[in-house]
């Protein structure tokens, strides 16, 4: 049973799908509930994933099940090989956590076409498992484009009056990344399989063995990391973004922030930046630089929006400038904090499309300027909503200040020095755009008419926010029970970016001196760091 | 005299064509059948179509792993055949389940439809079995002549004439070249035995530079390359297309473009595969070319059956990719390629052929809009047959092209695969546009559908059936592809 724990978790949504396609159309609430406990039953099943202790000790794969699936002749083998290590881990959590928070949110927002909708939703969560526990690139690739199917639909079908051109677009732009991406992953096979590593396919651990040419390298990651980037978004090839979010229904942009966009910092982490590390060292300078005008240029298009949801879309893309700074730090505390700084936007960001939605299902509008005064209609809301901005903005204590000032320290610590810098000032900006947002909408005078008899929070909303409160709270003061389990794995990663292209002789930068002190000096500094952290 | 009947008789092997004959004998006997019975009804027809094609499935099963040869190497039953032979009797079987209904419909209940379908499959049969120049030139017109008469069936409608003059007109005129190619490279080599074109040309390396020959390798490509449809032989298909009745664009897309298809590489790889460095260039040139043609044309279609056919083309382009790859992984990609294209094709045209009213005027991307909530079943097929041709995992569409980039980079094409992906990528748009209509827009009023035709129907399924089967367990599958090279 523990040993097909994560394909258990993986497909039970999928079969979840065709249990909710045979209810009945008319029995809305039915459809809802029994999506609801598909998921719950989905979170239940990977609970025991997450209190393992063997992550805190092995940077391994575990939970690795492996079965043949297509084999052609000599030609191909592709397996259906799939495992966690501490970075798939959180992911995967995260994942299984925010679907029933999701699917509860639903309940008053969507009521046309129910069936579809929750059928959509339990293929996206098989999709979105499949992805993070994939240690085979064909079948990364499967979940990886499967995952697009239901999102268009969601957006297209349930979404805002733009919602047509939201959909094509997401579609197209991930769908081009992505298909420049498997030429790639077919190109790299045959080197495998030239160079005697083939034996497993397209088994992901195999390949990080291979020893390619630089120039090599250097195509197969501009695939990879286009595809990557796309998908994150990181600026220039955001702009699929904020159109999508905004049209979303509310599930969807929290599903789109909280998992979707992992999928690209994950696919950077897990793909493209150990697959090709001296690739990686050339472009490095050029990805941070594109990072830093994402946090910049999010940040700045964040504080000039007129609606809400606009304004979170955009923070979204300088929150993943963050944590992809954090990543090309490449040392412990930068990719350690770029991991939790996922979790911690999908938490934060999710939060807050869920908090929009709210607003959204009162006053069918989203503009800053309807609202104001709010507060002191709705007090519950208000003192949600304010601990959610905070955390957005990395108020100490709470979630979003452990991971942006580990990313920062990291990039510090880095060649990233003077990127740190300017990212430093997207972190200031962050405040000026949610807090200005808030106080638009919140504070002031209760003078619009309309908003004068909104209701409160009702008890469903509150437990939907609830679970997203308590691990603001719980990353942001005890942040170890995370770290600790990502450490062996993040180290193991950071080794087989750095140390590779040392090995190969084909490093360009001066890069990582001595790979193993790097990670284990910066491995001992952040736990310092830490405890000066949380009783700021 | 009796000698010469005795080595006659020799190299008579009926097991070699025994497909053809067992089909050819079904569809003859479908005639007389007319004759006898009253008009107005098909339902027969069809079933006796259907018993037709069974049986000679029955018969071309028999060649799988037991090559036949036969008529002093004029026809071949090999593995590659038989392959071959099982897409077209599906091709046909999935045009006749759809055909019932439409017929009716449109006031046409003629069975002798059914016979030039079946006939034509046995033009498509005889050209994928044949080893000689003769036998394919036979087969290709036996299927060509049928597929004139079904172009132009619906008599009275102004259209169908157009298209069935149009590819009759253009289709001659392709033969004529074909023919002339034939006869220029059989002033070259002698022979018009594939395999001893391919001997001689082998041996006497100065005939390679002979501009005769290599004149008569451009005017056979023509000839197959027309009935490919491939850019620039390409003008005739989108008006063929959308004036034949729904089912026999439905065919004509898949059973006689993969039948070309076979003749194609059978000819190409085998009997002029020492001139590979010359022909190969011209084809990378023309896959490109018909990829994106294909592909931008598409994009501006409002008529779904025309959209069809300019994508049609596009996937023309694709497996020619697998062509120019020349290796094995890329030929068997093409044969891979070919089932998955027969489904998803015939898929898509058989919710086409269940959703149009009489004349077809609503096949436009207009009339689609809701169509998704009118009969989501209807729509749910529909949509699995347009991701499937647009490429995307898990379905057959997704598996046929990877294998065809595949054999491209496998062979060095790195430049071809990506260009194909990126074609791929602007297809997107007019696949997804479709879906667009179908949920994404309300459905519009006075909305009269006919009927659910449960043969339609079951050709849908099949298809969708099949496109999921081929896309999430392909590794048998392909294996056969691959046993079936020659």
């Amino acid at each position: 049973m523990s040993e097909h724990i994560l394909s258990l978790m993986t497909f039970f949504p999928l079969l979840g799908m065709l249990i909710v396609l045979m209810l009945p159309r008319e029995n809305g609430g039915l459809l809802k509930i029994a999506t609801l406990v598909v998921t719950l039953i989905t979170f239940i099943i990977s609970l025991p994933l997450a209190l393992d202790p063997v992550f805190k000790t092995s940077a391994a794969m575990h939970y690795t099940e492996l079965v043949p699936w297509i084999s052609v002749g000599d030609y191909f083998h592709m397996n259906y090989s799939v495992g966690i290590d501490g970075i798939s881990l959180w992911l995967v959590m995260l994942t299984t956590f925010i679907m029933p928070i999701t699917v509860l949110s639903t309940w008053n927002a969507v009521d046309k076409n129910v069936k579809g909708f929750m059928a959509l939703m339990l293929l996206l969560e098989t999709a979105m498992l499949g992805a993070f526990i994939s240690l085979d690139l064909f079948l990364f690739y499967i979940f990886w484009e499967l995952m697009l199917i239901p999102m268009y639909f969601m957006i297209g079908i349930w979404g805002g009056s733009n919602r047509i051109y939201a959909a094509v677009k997401f579609f197209i732009y991930t769908a081009v990344g992505s298909l420049l991406m498997l030429v790639a992953i077919i190109y790299l096979y045959y080197f495998a399989v030239q160079s005697g590593a083939g034996a497993n396919g397209f088994s992901i651990t195999d390949f990080y063995n291979l020893s390619m040419h630089p120039e090599m390298q250097k195509w197969l990651f501009l695939a990879f990391a286009f595809s990557f980037a796309i998908k994150v978004p990181m600026f220039p090839v955001h702009t699929w973004l904020p159109d999508a979010h905004t049209e979303a229904p509310t599930a969807g942009s929290v599903i789109l922030a909280a998992v979707m966009l992992k999928m690209g910092t994950y696919g950077y982490l897990r793909f493209a930046m150990p697959l090709f590390p001296d690739a990686l060292q050339l472009f490095l300078p050029w990805l941070a630089a594109l990072s830093v005008i994402g946090i910049i240029y999010g940040a700045l298009v964040a504080m000039m929006q007129k609606d809400v949801k606009k304004l979170v879309a955009y923070s979204s893309v300088s929150h993943l400038g963050f944590v992809m700074l954090g990543l090309f730090a490449l040392n412990s505390i930068g990719v350690s904090g770029s991991i939790l700084q996922m979790i911690n936007h999908g938490i934060s960001t999710g939060a807050l499309f869920l908090i929009v939605g709210f607003l959204y299902e009162r006053r069918h509008t989203r503009l800053i300027s309807e609202f104001g005064g709010l507060s002191k209609q709705m007090p519950v809301f208000a003192v949600i909503f304010m601990i959610v901005t905070l955390s957005s903005i990395g108020l100490p204590a709470l979630n979003g200040f452990v991971g942006e000032f580990m990313i920062l320290l990291g990039a510090f610590e880095s060649d990233l020095r003077w990127f740190a810098v300017f990212a430093t000032s997207g972190v200031i900006l962050a405040a000026v755009y949610m807090l200005w947002m808030f106080q638009r909408v919140m504070f002031g005078k209760l003078d619009n008419p309309k908003n004068q008899n909104l209701k409160d929070l009702s008890v469903r909303e509150v437990c939907v926010m609830l679970p997203l409160l308590v691990f603001i709270f719980w990353i942001g003061v005890y942040p170890n029970t995370f770290l600790e389990k990502m450490e062996p794995a993040v180290n193991q990663a950071i080794y087989q970016i750095t140390a590779e292209s040392q090995a190969t002789g084909y490093g360009y930068g001066e890069h990582s001196a001595c790979p193993q002190d790097d990670v284990s000096g910066a491995a001992g500094k952040y736990h310092q760091q830490d405890g000066s952290g949380y009783h700021h | 005299m009796e000698n010469l009947v005795q080595t006659a008789m020799q190299n008579v092997n009926f097991a070699a064509i025994m497909p053809s004959l067992v089909l050819s004998c079904f569809g003859m006997a479908l005639l007389l059948l007319n004759a006898f019975l009253k008009r107005g009804t098909t339902l027969y027809a069809a079933l006796l179509s259907m018993v037709g094609l069974g049986a000679t499935a029955v018969v071309t099963y028999a060649g799988w792993n037991n090559p036949q040869f036969g008529f002093a190497g004029q026809v071949a039953l090999d593995n590659y055949a038989v392959f071959f032979h099982f897409i077209f009797l599906l091709a046909a079987a999935l045009t006749i389940l759809m055909s019932d209904a439409y017929l009716k419909r449109e006031g046409y209940p003629v069975s002798e439809y059914y016979t030039l379908i079946l006939f034509s499959t046995v033009g498509a049969m005889l050209m994928a079995s044949g080893t000689d120049m003769m036998t394919i030139f036979l087969g290709l017109e036996v299927m060509s002549v049928a597929l004139y008469v079904l172009a132009g069936f619906f008599r009275s409608q102004l259209k169908s004439n157009e298209a069935g003059l149009k590819y009759f007109l253009l289709g001659s005129f392709s033969t004529g070249f074909l023919l002339f190619g034939i006869a220029l490279i059989y002033a070259v080599t002698g022979t018009t035995n594939v395999a001893d074109i391919g001997n001689q040309l082998t041996m006497n390396h100065h005939l390679l530079a002979d501009p005769i020959c290599i004149a008569g390798m451009l005017l056979l490509a023509t000839g197959f390359l027309f009935k490919i449809a491939v850019v620039p032989f390409h003008m005739w298909t989108p008006d063929v297309y959308e004036g034949s009745p729904t089912p026999i664009t439905a065919f004509m897309s898949a059973g006689p473009k993969a039948a070309a298809f076979a003749a194609f590489m059978r000819v190409f790889l085998i009997g002029l595969g020492t001139l590979h460095s010359s022909w190969v260039g011209m084809l990378w040139v023309l896959a490109v070319l018909t990829m994106i043609v294909g592909n931008f044309i598409a994009l501006k279609q409002t008529n779904l059956k025309r959209m069809l056919a300019y994508s049609s083309i596009a996937h023309a382009g694709y497996a020619l990719v697998g062509l120019v790859a020349s290796n094995a992984i890329g030929v068997s990609a093409v044969l891979f390629y070919m089932v998955a294209y027969t489904l998803m094709n015939l898929g898509a045209f058989a919710v086409l052929v269940l959703a149009g009213k009489v004349g077809e005027e609503n096949l436009t991307l207009e009339g689609f809009s809701g169509f998704g909530y009118k009969r989501p079943v209807l729509a749910v097929l529909m949509c699995i047959c347009l991701f499937s041709l647009m490429g995307i995992p898990p379905s057959a569409g997704f598996t046929g092209k990877f294998y065809i980039f595949a054999g491209a980079l496998n062979a060095g094409y790195v430049w071809l695969a990506v260009l194909g992906v990126l074609n791929s990528a602007v297809s997107l748009y007019y696949y997804l546009r479709v879906m667009v209509y179908m949920y994404f827009r309300a459905p519009e009023e006075e909305f009269e559908w006919v009927q659910l035709k449960p043969g339609a129907t079951l050709c849908a399924v099949i298809s969708v059936v099949g496109i999921l089967v081929l896309g999430i367990v392909p590794s048998a599958f392909m294996a056969l592809a691959r046993q079936a090279l020659f």
